[in-house]
């Protein structure tokens, strides 16, 4: 319940953390030169703080300054400063420190002596995690190598133990800028825009989902919003909103041609969002008319109108003040209204009126009262239901027509991360992490035969291993069968009507299906008709029956963006 | 063929900044690396070039007053220059030097005619005396004494090359006249003059020979100069004259073997007549500019011509003689030919090496004709003898021709004695002449007679013109003879030895050979049984169904042109037995070929993969019938079903994977550039 802060200044600040904020409470004993890094010794007595050439330790009850070591003391003639970059308190009192001159090192902070100096880069070893058994410590540089230290016993059976390096891994290409240890696994952050999840291998029982290298580059959340009416796309940036038009054709083809546009795409507006803080989330109506977006501290609301070719946008005035932030937001399919998901579990309806004005109408609150964020929301195109979802996976469908909660779909042990509610059955369909799929009828309160079928036969194995979650979920208004799914590597077309593939039978079997015979290519048919032509695929929706949006982000334009890795000397180059 | 490729301009040679400021070129040497020239010019001055760049690299003169006498050389092996100045004033300096005032200067004691050097044998000078010194020699002692070769005579060409270690310099005097090698009347003659140094000092008179007439219908190219391009084609750098037109100048690419002019280049501004030839470019003036062309000559032959040479990839089967001009009237064309080379040879030249080399008078005035005539009822010893003499002597036009008549001299000999058939000699001639079977059509079918399989197979190599029905013949010969009686002859195995082990089968035959006497038919008729216990195993498992000796023959018949059409209706005349054989030998080739990815078996005229599959098409078409009858077939038909079968397979899967991989290379073509598309997705 305490907070500890290290200032540029050299204060270390302690705050109180009290519900809903943080209180001041005291500085501790100020020094010259920066704070960069702080660790609470387990026992919360003490305070190691990394800063220039030094590293302090503080005694959190009087706030004094019990030690100060220079890290540089054993180095001769040190031309550059020494930054301590990242520093942890063991419960044996050992402090470890990583400096950018490439060292991991050990002291015992009471003697003010270095116990053990490990040189692991020649550039800056910028992070720094330690297991919660203290056994094993993770570091990150700035090369991007990320290097495992185990405390082992110097030999077989002996009581004496050193910190070895272990590991080596080369995961990304840029600073890692954040480590953390899990028990099974390291997980590294770097400047690369990865997120990787290495597993220890020596810690899994088994071959499994956690055995695997997992690498990560897009959020698990939708970045994009579609106007399927106006034919628009909501492109959410983390400063900036824009929004596109999409070209057209006026020609038919055959499968895999490529048509000539008759009209080129059209970037309509971009809003930029003023302050420092990020976007959060953002939504444009169906019609296209509204646009929302919202940060840590604000919501915003904008009335879009189309003359001709021009377009105007308008702010909405005099929003209704509702508690920030909002996680999720949704506009109603008819556009009348808006809701926003927010951090205390409940969904605010806001009643949109023309020419640009919004009301506050309902709020939705859990009926078990938990305070978990809404983080995903769904509603229904008759404008009957919605649906949320909040932090403790726990789904709410709600009454729009009465303001009522309607039920509670029961309880999965996994997190979901995509659900829609189909506009013709209201049919909530659930994607969960664990690529299972349900559909669960709103109107009975209970899964429909189609997810009950599912269960029983059980989904296909190289469905189940994937390893990227569905993001979005689509339905074809005219074909009530039909599913839209997509994660980054693919989208799949779920035909409730086909059966369900087997193990024996071949998932992706599209370019099988394309070469066989009509004849034949009825006994192949299966539910699941996946196509990977497009990746990394960022979203993916239904514009009309026949018409689908996909919208790519390549890796390449991500990487081309980012600042020049440090350059290392590879043998032979 | 020769063709005339780009031209381009290496210098000019304009009065104003030319080369040689207008004074023209005294000669051009090549440079001390490829790609460089040495051009010196009738005045002071020497420059070096790159001739792909068209760059000068360097020029060097000699003082104001003083004259370059000889063209400039380049010692090849200590990349020094040479130049004689004032005829006496020799002249040595490297790249770096710029001043020829102050590099290594030797006054010698006579006057120099011309400096030579040998890309391998150091520069050699020739004095205008006829002394010869070579630079090492002359360097030590410069002012030695030059011994006068020639008194009244000039030295009006000279030339250097090196034969067999040895440099040889040559050089042609002038007494009173004009005697050169591009004569007054349009002609080019060739001379041969041995190499071989007699000890005696006696003169040798040295016969000249037409080598080319410089006619085309009714124009006359009236030459200036020529240079020797390969031994088939000379370029002459002349001009051509029609009567009651103006003549042009122009630079010419003849054949020599088939008296044609190959390619012709008219040069509108006129030329100097230097033609220079190096790195197969040519060098001529061209109005004011030093052009160089490039050229391409392959050496050609009727066979090409027509259409099936046999193996490209064997160069010794290029040349061929003419047979249109033989044909029926052979003898009346020899007789005439010979008329021309006594006519000729009244001009003759009297030549002199250094050690004033003896000439041996050698009237060859009577012709061949006659001299076979005379030779028809001489003992078989005199005979042999005489034309034995007259094959290695005979350096005249229609040599081939000569060649031609010897042989169907002896030939009819042979067949007027069946006793008599000179083996070795005629084994001699095939070998080392080119000769085609027009020319002698009795050879083969004699040699087919006595059975003399390797004079057949040296025939079937080396003949261009074989007729069908003489390589069938051969192939029937060649499959009767039995394995034990090749044993004990001599065949040419070089293009087995790589694929089948001889060793094995040598310990093999050596238990046959105790068998006392041997009997062909007899041999035959045990063959089926004999195979088995003959043919040795290859890696896989196969048999090679023929000993290394009937291979190699088998292997010539392989390689011999034919034309189908004309083959099979011999072919189906095989017998069933033999057919089999060879069936069962192509079959085994052919899993040999396919063992390498490269499908090529190794050795010097190996039959390709091709040759073996038309011969096995051929084959079975021919014996179709008879094959799918007879019981020891049925197992080498099926075998090679499934061979051939699971080859088709093979090649079909690659070629279904190159296809997928084509696919996927489109795909990644297709994807790349747009960032907005509409595009046509197809769900099943």
């Amino acid at each position: 319940t305490l907070l500890q802060i290290g200032c540029e200044d050299g204060s270390v600040k302690l705050f109180q953390v009290v519900p809903g904020g943080i209180q001041f409470e005291r500085n501790l004993d100020r020094r010259k030169g920066r704070i960069l890094c702080l660790s609470w010794h387990p026992s919360e007595t003490h305070i190691a703080a990394g800063s220039i050439d030094a590293l302090r330790v503080f005694d959190v009850s009087s706030g004094q300054t019990v030690q100060r070591i220079m890290v540089n003391y054993h180095v001769q003639k040190v031309q550059r400063e020494c930054i301590v970059w990242s520093i942890a308190f063991l419960s044996s009192g050992t402090v470890v420190t990583s400096d950018s001159f490439g060292r991991v090192q050990f002291w015992d902070w009471e003697r003010g002596t270095l116990l053990e100096s490990h040189t692991v880069s020649t550039s800056a070893v910028l992070s720094l995690a330690v297991s919660e058994k203290e056994d094993s410590i993770v570091v990150g540089t700035s090369t991007g190598a990320t290097y495992q230290f185990q405390l082992l016993p110097v030999k077989m059976g002996s009581l004496e133990k050193r910190w070895v390096r272990t590991k080596p891994f080369q995961h990304h290409t840029h600073d890692v800028r954040a480590v953390a240890h899990s028990s099974t696994a390291l997980i590294s952050g770097g400047l690369d825009a990865q997120l990787v999840i290495r597993p220890l291998m020596e810690k899994m029982q088994k071959k499994g989902y956690d055995a695997v290298l997992r690498k990560f580059t897009f959020p698990h959340r939708c970045l994009v919003s579609c106007a399927r009416k106006a034919r628009l796309l909501l492109f959410q940036f983390s400063q900036y909103l824009e929004l596109w038009r999409l070209g057209s054709t006026d020609e038919t083809g055959k499968d895999g041609e490529v048509l000539p546009l008759c009209r080129m795409p059209e970037h309509l507006v971009q809003l930029k969002s003023k302050g420092p803080e990020h976007i959060y989330c953002s939504c444009v109506s169906l019609c296209g008319s509204w646009i929302a977006y919202s940060t840590a501290s604000r919501f915003h609301l904008y009335r879009v109108q189309y003359e001709g070719d021009s377009v105007s946008i308008k702010k909405v005035p005099k929003l209704p003040k509702l508690l920030l932030p909002a996680y999720q937001l949704q506009f109603s399919s008819d556009s009348s209204s808006l809701f926003v998901a927010s951090a205390r579990g409940s969904v605010h309806v806001l009643q949109l009126l023309e020419p640009g004005g919004c009301k506050h109408l309902h709020t939705f609150q859990p009926p078990s009262g938990s305070p978990e964020a809404v983080y995903l929301l769904a509603s229904s195109a008759d404008g009957h239901w919605v649906a949320a979802v909040g932090g403790d996976w726990a789904i709410h469908v709600y009454n729009l027509k009465c303001f009522k909660h309607h039920c509670t779909v029961p309880m999965y042990s996994c997190a979901v991360t995509a659900l829609a509610i189909h506009p013709v059955t209201n049919n909530l369909v659930i994607a969960y992490s664990d690529q299972q799929l349900f559909e669960f009828s709103i109107p009975k309160k209970q899964y429909t035969a189609w997810s009950r079928t599912v269960q029983n036969c059980g989904l296909h194995k190289a469905w189940l291993e994937r390893d990227s979650p569905i993001t979005h979920i689509a339905f074809n208004p005219k074909n009530p069968s039909h599913i839209l799914l997509h994660d980054i590597y693919m989208f799949c077309v779920l035909d409730k009507s086909l059966p369900l593939p087997d193990n024996s039978a071949l998932l992706m079997n599209q370019s099988t299906l394309k070469q066989l015979p009509e004849t034949a290519r009825q006994r192949q048919l299966h539910a699941f008709k996946i196509c990977k032509k497009f990746q990394p695929l960022l979203f993916a929706d239904l514009l009309d029956e026949n018409c689908l949006v996909m919208v790519e982000r390549p890796i390449m334009d991500i990487k081309t963006q980012l600042p020049l890795p440090i350059q290392r000397k590879k043998f032979g180059t | 063929m020769a063709a005339l490729c780009e031209s381009f301009t290496l210098c000019g040679l304009g009065p104003s900044g030319g080369v040689g400021l207008g004074g023209g070129l005294l000669a051009l040497e090549p440079g001390p690396d490829p790609d460089h020239v040495l051009l010196t010019d009738r005045g002071r001055t020497a420059t070096l070039f790159k001739v792909s760049d068209q760059k000068p690299l360097g020029g060097w003169s000699v003082k104001h007053g003083q004259i370059i006498t000889c063209p400039v050389v380049c010692n090849f092996e200590t990349h020094e220059y040479i130049a004689v100045h004032d005829d006496k004033v020799l002249r040595i300096w490297k790249n770096k030097d710029i001043n020829l005032d102050k590099v290594f200067k030797a006054t010698l004691s006579a006057d120099v005619y011309r400096v030579h050097s040998l890309p391998n044998g150091g520069p050699v000078v020739l004095f205008k005396g006829g002394g010869v010194r070579t630079l090492d020699v002359l360097l030590e002692a410069p002012q030695q004494e030059i011994e006068n070769i020639i008194s009244d005579e000039v030295i009006k060409w000279s030339e250097a090359f090196t034969e067999g270690q040895q440099p040889v310099l040559i050089f042609a005097t002038e007494k009173h006249h004009h005697i050169s090698l591009t004569d007054s009347n349009d002609s080019v003659y060739k001379v041969l003059i041995p190499l071989q140094q007699n000890t005696e000092e006696e003169e040798q008179i040295l016969s000249k020979s037409l080598l080319l007439n410089l006619s085309v219908s009714g124009s006359v190219l009236k030459g200036t100069s020529f240079v020797v391009v390969d031994k088939d084609h000379i370029a002459v750098l002349g001009s051509l004259a029609a009567s009651g037109e103006e003549s042009k100048e122009c630079l010419t690419i003849w054949n020599t073997k088939f008296q044609t002019l190959q390619t012709s280049k008219e040069l509108p501004l006129g030329t100097s007549g230097q033609l220079w030839c190096y790195e197969e470019k040519f060098f001529f003036t061209h109005g004011k500019v030093l052009t160089v062309i490039m050229y391409k000559c392959e050496t050609s032959s009727l066979a090409a011509a027509v259409g099936k040479l046999k193996d490209s990839q064997t160069p010794d089967v290029s040349s061929f003689v003419n047979w249109n001009t033989l044909g029926d009237e052979e003898l009346v064309v020899s007789f005439q030919s010979q008329q021309s080379v006594a006519l000729k040879s009244e001009s003759k030249m009297t030549l002199r090496s250094k050690r004033n080399t003896v000439a041996e008078v050698q009237p060859d005035t009577l012709s061949v004709g006659q001299l076979l005539l005379n030779l028809k009822d001489a003992s078989t010893s005199v005979f042999e003898d005489e034309l034995r003499q007259l094959v290695s002597t005979a350096q005249m036009p229609d040599f081939q021709a000569t060649i031609g008549c010897v042989i169907t001299a002896l030939i009819n000999r042979c067949k007027t004695n069946p006793k008599y058939y000179p083996r070795n000699f005629l084994l001699h001639i095939v070998q080392t002449r080119d000769l085609s079977y027009s020319l002698c059509p009795d050879l083969m079918a004699v040699a087919l007679e006595k059975k003399d399989v390797h004079l057949l197979q040296i025939c079937l190599q080396q003949f261009p013109d074989i007729p069908e029905e003489i390589t069938y013949a051969c192939l029937k010969v060649f499959l009767s003879i039995s394995e034990a009686y090749l044993q004990r002859i001599d065949v040419n195995l070089e293009s087995v030895i790589c694929y089948i082990d001889i060793e094995l089968n040598n310990k093999e035959v050596k238990t046959e050979i105790v068998e006392n006497g041997f009997n062909a038919e007899l041999e035959q008729d045990m063959r089926d049984t004999k195979i088995t216990k003959e043919t040795h195993r290859t890696a896989d498992g196969e048999f090679c169904p023929v000993g290394p000796q009937k291979a190699a023959l088998l292997n010539a018949v392989l390689h011999s042109a034919y034309s189908e059409t004309f083959l099979l209706p011999h072919l189906k005349n095989l017998p069933a037995q033999q057919a089999v054989l060879f069936l069962r030998y192509l079959y085994y080739l052919h899993v040999k070929c396919s063992e390498k990815i490269n499908t090529t078996l190794p050795g010097i005229r190996s039959p390709t993969i091709n040759q073996v599959m038309d011969w096995m098409c051929l084959l079975l078409d021919a014996h179709f019938t008879v094959m799918v009858m007879l019981p020891e077939a049925k197992e080498l038909l099926s075998n090679l079903h499934k061979f051939v079968r699971a080859q088709v397979r093979f090649y079909s899967e690659l070629n279904k994977i190159e296809a997928s991989l084509q696919e996927l290379q489109r795909l990644h073509h297709q994807k790349d550039p747009q960032t907005y598309s509409i595009e046509v997705l197809e769900l099943i």
